[in-house]
């Protein structure tokens, strides 16, 4: 549910991002900037912050990596975390969430701990992405720990039909296979090996 | 023919990835030779005499758009745009793989012409892998002194980031990439003012892509008439081509600008599988119209002739849809990509994308008349043109091009559909065999 669901229904005089929705109780504003100490932000959090904020000639550039960190933190951008960043950031958690709401690999709701995008883009399509997306899907089942998705174009068409698993690019991809990767994560294994990007030599062969 | 290396020179070799191993192979002595050398003038001229050709999709002169930038005292930046969203493309992921410091020394060189004192590299978020890759080359950069304070005891100074994006195509469109590096929603903004004259933090700065870039350090190694030496007069030096689809050997290929598209799609990647015939391709990535087999295959691999033959080389990716691909599912799913990808700001392509793609799922399910297949070609005529970017042309191009040259198979399409045929599933499984397996070895 996003934040703004059931705006006006209640209460037509509740500016928009004051409305609070189930499990989203901001103790304060989302229009202004949280001090610090109201957030509980863990120090190791603020440094890599503080840190990515000093690489910018404008602090609010480290908004994106910024949620980065959250996310790697929390495992998605939980409110809590969006109102840690904004705090150290000195920006708002509207404007903070407006970001991350942007972007398809921030998340605003909680996600599987290991996340596989299956791209079902033209040329993946062509050779099967859409049933391999089914396979993964088949076999994570009900599995809360894992998140799989479509996803469009990957950037990886030489290796079609392929996924991301867990940020790693794997190709070309058997259906069968996903079942094998879904196992090998779940037993902490090494994921399908042999069809690891980086394991790929280029298709022209040494200097053609 | 075979390829013509230059980009991907020594590519097999895992150690080009570090300083060492780059350095072995004569990397960085271009940068010294430029900041100690020459003066940024001499370097900007070399790059305009070149003839480069941008890499990323529009074909714009890299020299002439470095010399737009006003001359003063202002900070001046200089982002390398590795956000390779578009569909087909994947050349900027294997240099940045494979030779990450060929780009750091371009953008080095590339930023002493435009006189830049920051540089940013965006790069998409999902190329996880290839942004730890460039982290480590920069930071052995750093390191040897080629980038930070005073480069090499020169009075040059170069901060380089490495910024990773968050899954938005449109942060690819220069202008979006810069409101996605100040921190916000990725939304292009107006031009002009172009990004030339007010950019990244309302500065000057140069654009340019991952490919582009990594021209650079060749081009003033060996000379402007050295690379014109390369490709054809006005498409000059070599080009990494992504080649997927339905071929045997999908993957990037570097040939000369020129070379036939045939050589490309039949000998270097092996063209369709057994039995099988090439039916259209896109010759530069999924926003370029496509060309049907007949028309595409005996044209030059150049800028100019697929403009001539009313497509675009674009980012120079080869998509190959053999007899087996249905055309009108193939628009559908180009019409969703742009769909999803619209960021909202402009009405005609937030809108258009959408109606497209209501209109293309009519049709595969055997719910449209011809007439709405004249609708549809007028809706994509009613977004090229009218939005602040062109992810929406990019969408009304190619479609545009599917409906207007493949109009008998979209009007079977939706016979076959509305007669009860079994329909055509609209996630069509196509059969043919999967890509040959390279053996993995390095």
């Amino acid at each position: 549910m996003s934040p703004v669901d059931g705006i006006g229904i209640d209460n037509p005089d509740l500016p928009v991002d004051r409305a609070v929705t189930e499990g989203r109780v901001p103790d304060r504003s989302p229009q202004e900037v949280p001090e610090l100490h109201e957030v509980d932000c863990p120090p190791e959090l603020r440094e890599r912050i503080e840190e990515l904020m000093a690489k910018y000639p404008d602090r609010k550039s480290a908004s994106i990596p910024a949620l980065w960190a959250v996310q790697r933190l929390y495992g998605w951008c939980t409110p809590e975390g969006i109102r840690q960043a904004a705090a150290v950031m000195r920006v708002t958690p509207a404007y903070l969430e407006s970001v991350a709401s942007f972007y398809d690999l921030l998340h605003t709701e909680p996600v599987g701990t290991h996340k596989v995008a299956v791209c079902t883009n033209i040329s993946c399509w062509m050779r099967g992405g859409d049933q391999l997306l089914d396979a993964f899907r088949e076999a994570a089942g009900e599995d809360v720990d894992f998140f799989v998705t479509g996803f469009e174009c990957l950037g990886a068409c030489d290796i079609a039909p392929m996924a991301s698993i867990d940020e790693r690019y794997f190709g070309p991809l058997e259906t069968g296979e996903a079942a094998t990767a879904i196992e090998q994560l779940r037993a902490g294994a090494e994921v399908l090996p042999e069809k690891a990007l980086e394991k790929r030599p280029l298709p022209g062969g040494p200097d053609a | 023919m075979p390829e013509t290396r230059m980009l991907l020179k020594n590519a097999e070799d895992p150690a080009l990835r570090t300083l060492a191993g780059y350095k072995g192979y004569g990397g960085y002595a271009t940068l010294e030779k430029a900041y100690k050398e020459m003066e940024a003038d001499e370097v900007l001229k070399e790059l305009e005499d070149s003839g480069l050709r941008g890499r990323g999709g529009a074909g714009f002169s890299m020299g002439k758009k470095a010399s737009f930038l006003p001359r003063g005292e202002m900070d001046k930046y200089l982002c390398c745009n590795a956000d390779e969203s578009e569909p087909g493309a994947f050349k900027d992921r294997e240099l940045m793989q494979r030779n990450p410091h060929q780009l750091i020394e371009g953008i080095a060189i590339a930023a002493l012409a435009a006189d830049a004192g920051h540089a940013f590299i965006f790069i998409r978020g999902e190329y996880d892998s290839q942004a730890d890759v460039l982290d480590a080359a920069v930071a052995e950069a750093y390191e040897a002194g080629y980038l930070g304070e005073s480069i090499l005891g020169t009075r040059r100074d170069l901060e380089l980031v490495v910024h990773r994006g968050a899954g938005a195509y449109i942060c690819g469109e220069e202008t979006a990439l810069l409101d996605a590096l100040e921190g916000k929603r990725g939304n292009p903004r107006l031009k002009p003012p172009f990004p030339a004259v007010q950019g990244l933090y309302g500065g000057p700065t140069l654009i340019n892509n991952v490919e582009t870039l990594s021209n650079v350090p060749h081009i003033v190694r060996n000379g402007a008439e050295w690379f014109k030496g390369f490709g054809t007069e006005r498409s000059p030096g070599t080009k990494v081509v992504s080649v997927s689809g339905c071929v045997r050997r999908p993957g990037n290929y570097e040939v000369e600008l020129g070379i036939p598209t045939r050589e490309l799609i039949m000998d270097l990647a092996g063209g369709p599988a057994e039995g099988r015939e090439v039916k259209a391709f896109y010759p530069g990535g999924s926003s370029s119209p496509v060309l049907e087999a007949e028309e595409g295959l005996d044209l030059p691999y150049s800028f100019e002739s697929m403009a001539e033959a009313g497509s675009m080389l674009g980012s120079g990716s080869i998509i190959v849809a053999d007899d087996s691909v249905s055309i009108p599912h193939m628009a559908l799913r180009t019409a969703r990509f742009y769909h999803h990808e619209s960021c909202g700001k402009c009405t005609p392509c937030r809108e258009g994308t959408n109606w497209t793609v209501k209109m293309l799922e009519r049709v595969v399910r055997g719910e449209a008349t011809p007439m709405d297949l004249d609708i549809v070609a007028s809706v994509q005529e009613n977004i090229i043109g009218h939005c602040l970017c062109v992810l929406g042309d990019s969408m009304a191009m190619p479609v545009g091009a599917m409906v207007r040259k493949f109009r008998d198979e979209f009007e079977d399409v939706i016979a076959a559909a509305s007669e009860g045929a079994p329909a055509v599933a609209e996630r069509l499984p196509v059969v043919q065999g999967a890509p040959e397996t390279l053996g993995a070895s390095t």
